[in-house]
């Protein structure tokens, strides 16, 4: 008969820390962690040396200074006398517009064909696998120059547009005009306008809300909040007579009447442009750099979000659409209530990766001149103020709070489509 | 008993299909023009196509394949009766220029050493990628691909890369060393100290030293030489296999249970991730020597090299965590269970699986990888695209725009393409029916 005795205590030995797997996790990770800051500490001391002898201390005094360069398409009043935080800001705003403009046409697009492509049209099908593997298989930035290339080289001239007999001709009705110096679209203008609330005073991030835009968005909420509870009404009253009132015309009409209601009172009407001299005056005017970078990026992750989508349909299996339909479903509840909500958990996760792509690549607008936050912030000001390491590392906490931001906002809007499991 | 009418006894013969199923007409009908919307969509498709092709192949047919400017090629093209601004191609430019669209200002009598390291490469990777169909012993060249590949593209003398390898083989042997005669632990940490002083302090002797005895070398080739398409492969293979394994460490680093490591790991990921790579690129140009001790001025290109490997190496690491996350628990448990310890169950078990899952995010990225490296045309480097602004500045080139994008675009679409085609066939090759 044995009997079970404690092991022998150990005492605890030096060697105890490399041989014992208890100790050893912690022996790595301080290792690791003395590595990691004698590391930075070493990179540190380095830049500072490098900066002192190169008799430039980091100070970010430079953003109060007169910038002195124009910036083309934008959506502040900025002069060249405005500051160098002012542009940075600009730019900003412009990488967020056409960060914006791509990620939704680039989405439109994406699944248009990836649907597209699942077609049993061969031809179509065929068409749209050419499409993809030409997008997806060719550089981004190719495709940026390549389309800037195509509006100057083949779109007309403004004086293309002159005379009695013109060689071009406005499109849409006479609205829009797209020359090679870029397309001028109408422009919303209201004749009894609220005016403008000035947020910011005169600093370098001041700007202007239109409170027009301010109350279309009110009354819009609204009428989606009102479009809503109308729903909601009607499917109360489906679960208690088992009839469903129709409520297709109240829904079109809490969005159409007090829009239009508002939109009259604040004599909302479009101001067009017109050919005066050599240029359109007038509308909006989107330059080339803007609409190539916005096509380019549009088109390109467009290819990605079409295989994504094709990926995410071909998932679901066959078996669920055949069950819906035994349960007696039709065509577009099935799709709305079975394939959809299944097909979107698979697609989400990878869309966000491409419109953080896509934001990313918005920096290479600064090979067509677009004046984003890279052209700003990573281009002129930095060459103009010799300030490398302030600018580059502002660049790049700009660019990573606006991916963190992306992907938080996505993120908790896959959560909420997620299949909830158990 | 009652009479059976009538039986058959044998078979009727098969009918046809009817016309209108089979055949060329059948499979149009259920292809193209099923119903009325298909239809539309392919008489539309059918339109487009001969639109783009009525376009596009008589520009391509341009017989200006040998003129030496752009109006050499309008007098060609308005001999043959054809006007207007798009009337054709102008293939001259790229019969003038394709050399230097793929080799840059490397000297043209030099232009075997570039060919040499990529047909090598082509060598050298077979094993790896073609496993089943070539020899292993090819790996023992893999292994010194590596240092085989600068000298001959940078050039120089042969001692240099020679003392490099002569490192890992000091270190090696520390190892086997001293892993038999202590321990396995003191093996690894000795080799590695060994190979370090080897590397740092002794091999600028060692390399000097061989040198003056018998000076063997080729004629060096600065980086500013470097252009074209060697720039883009150059870039591409090295960050490409430099970030596979630096990924593997990060994904590892990122799944550990250590702290610490995870979050320098997560850190390092996510930093990278979130911002473009021509940030990166601008560190590469303006801050990189900063960061390094006063006086250190190293090589544009070799700056490149390294920021675009940290890069690539963060976006690897995501895809092999997606393969080690896909795995299920019960591998790493068996693995538990068998005793094998971290390191071996990472090679033995985890690894093959966890990289065979995530073989189409890896060449995916690969493909990303080489097609970024377009980007360091804005930092100033003469890759195609750099090369082609070089081009269209030349007087006799000036208003050149489509020939030159269009060679660029379709010898990356190659790369790419034929990339993506191996990584199916690989898919392919390793499914052994379950996952």
């Amino acid at each position: 008969m044995t009997t079970l005795t404690d092991p022998p205590k150990e005492q605890f030995r030096l060697s105890m820390l490399l041989y014992d797997t208890r100790y050893r996790s912690a022996t790595i990770q301080v290792i690791a962690l003395i590595g990691f800051m004698l590391l930075a500490a070493w990179i540190i001391s380095n830049t500072i040396n490098n900066l002192a002898a190169l008799g430039k201390p980091v100070e970010f005094g430079f953003f109060g200074e007169p910038a002195s360069y124009d910036i083309n398409q934008r959506l502040l009043e900025y002069t060249s006398r405005d500051t160098h935080l002012r542009a940075a800001f600009v730019g900003l705003l412009n990488t967020l517009v056409v960060a914006v403009l791509g990620c939704v046409t680039a989405t439109i697009l994406g699944v248009i064909i990836g649907v597209l492509r699942l077609s049993h049209n061969w031809i179509v099908a065929r068409l749209m696998t050419v499409y993809v593997e030409m997008f997806r298989n060719v550089p981004v930035l190719l495709w940026i120059v390549f389309i800037m290339a195509i509006l100057i080289e083949t779109l007309p001239a403004p004086r293309a547009f002159r005379g009695e007999n013109p060689e071009a001709g406005m499109i849409l009705g006479d609205s829009v005009a797209v020359t090679n110096r870029g397309v001028y679209v109408p422009e919303f203008l209201f004749s009894n306008s609220l005016g403008d609330i000035h947020l910011f005073g005169t600093s370098s991030l001041r700007f202007d809300v239109s409170l027009d835009l301010v109350a279309f968005l009110i009354v819009l909420g609204g009428a989606i909040w009102a479009s809503r509870w109308i729903k909601h009404r009607a499917d109360h009253v489906q679960e208690k007579t088992g009839d469903r009132p129709v409520t297709w015309w109240q829904r079109v009409a809490v969005f159409v009447v007090p829009l239009g209601i508002l939109l009259y009172a604040l004599g909302f009407h479009l101001g067009y442009p017109e050919l005066k001299g050599f240029n359109f005056k007038g509308g909006t005017h989107m330059r080339n750099s803007l609409i190539a970078l916005w096509i380019a990026l549009s088109l390109y992750t467009a290819a990605f979000i079409a295989e994504i989508v094709r990926a995410g349909i071909m998932a679901i299996s066959k078996g669920q659409t055949e069950a819906a339909a035994a349960l007696g479903l039709r065509q577009n509840r099935i799709m709305n209530l079975v394939i959809l909500p299944q097909a979107l958990r698979v697609i989400i996760p990878p869309l966000i990766s491409n419109y953080l792509n896509l934001t990313k690549n918005s920096s290479l607008a600064i090979a067509v001149g677009y004046m984003d936050i890279t052209g700003t912030l990573g281009g002129i000001t930095m060459n103009q103020t010799g300030r490398e390491l302030e600018c580059v590392l502002l660049l790049m906490l700009v660019y990573l709070a606006i991916s963190l931001t992306i992907s938080a906002v996505m993120n908790w809007y896959n959560e909420s489509v997620k299949l909830k499991e158990r | 008993m009652t009479d059976i009418g009538f039986v058959r006894t044998e078979m009727l013969p098969e009918q046809e299909p009817p016309a209108s199923e089979v055949g060329a007409i059948g499979w149009m009908r259920h292809n193209l023009f099923s119903n009325w919307f298909n239809s539309a969509l392919t008489l539309l498709a059918i339109y487009f196509v001969f639109k783009v092709l009525a376009g596009l192949v008589p520009w391509i047919l341009s017989p200006t394949w040998n003129a030496g400017s752009l109006s050499e090629c309008r007098e060609i093209l308005h001999a043959l009766g054809r006007e207007g601004h798009y009337a054709g191609a102008c293939w001259g430019v790229i019969n003038e220029r394709w050399i230097q669209l793929i080799f840059g200002f490397y000297p043209s009598e030099l232009y075997w050493r570039p060919i040499a390291a990529f047909i090598l490469l082509g060598v050298a990777l077979a094993p790896v990628l073609f496993s089943d169909k070539v020899p292993s012993k090819l790996f023992a060249f893999t292994a010194l691909y590596p240092f085989i590949f600068p000298w001959l593209l940078w050039g120089g003398t042969i001692w240099g890369p020679l003392s490099a390898l002569l490192g890992f083989v000091l270190g090696w042997f520390v190892y086997t060393a001293v892993s038999k005669a202590i321990s396995n632990l003191f093996g690894i940490i000795l080799g590695v100290l060994a190979a370090l002083i080897w590397w740092l302090a002794l091999s600028g002797y060692f390399v000097g030293a061989m040198d003056s005895i018998a000076a063997i070398g080729i004629e060096v080739v600065e980086s500013r030489k470097f252009g074209g398409f060697m720039l883009s492969i150059t870039i591409g293979v090295v960050a490409i296999a430099c970030s596979l394994p630096l990924g593997i460490v990060l994904a590892l680093g990122r799944q550990s249970d250590l702290m610490i490591v995870k979050y320098l790991c997560v850190g390092f990921i996510e930093f990278i991730r979130g911002v473009p790579l021509i940030t990166l690129l601008f560190v590469a140009s303006t801050l990189l020597n900063l960061f390094l001790p006063p006086g250190t001025n190293f090589d544009i290109i070799l700056r490149v090299l390294i920021m675009v490997t940290l890069f690539s190496a963060a976006y690897m690491a995501e895809v092999i965590r997606g393969g080690l996350a896909a795995l299920p628990r019960g591998q790493y448990e068996g693995a538990d269970s068998l005793g094998l310890n971290y390191w071996q169950a990472q090679r033995l078990i985890i690894m093959p699986q966890a990289l065979k899952i995530s073989i189409p995010g890896i060449v995916s990225t690969f493909i990303g990888v080489f097609k970024d490296t377009v980007l360091v045309s804005i930092i100033g480097l003469l890759d195609p695209l750099g090369l082609s602004n070089a081009i269209r500045a030349d007087a006799n080139w000036n208003g050149i725009v489509w020939e030159i994008y269009g060679f660029i675009a379709l010898l990356f679409f190659v790369f790419c393409f034929s990339m993506s085609r191996y990584s199916m066939y690989l898919e392919r090759k390793l499914q052994t029916g379950h996952r």
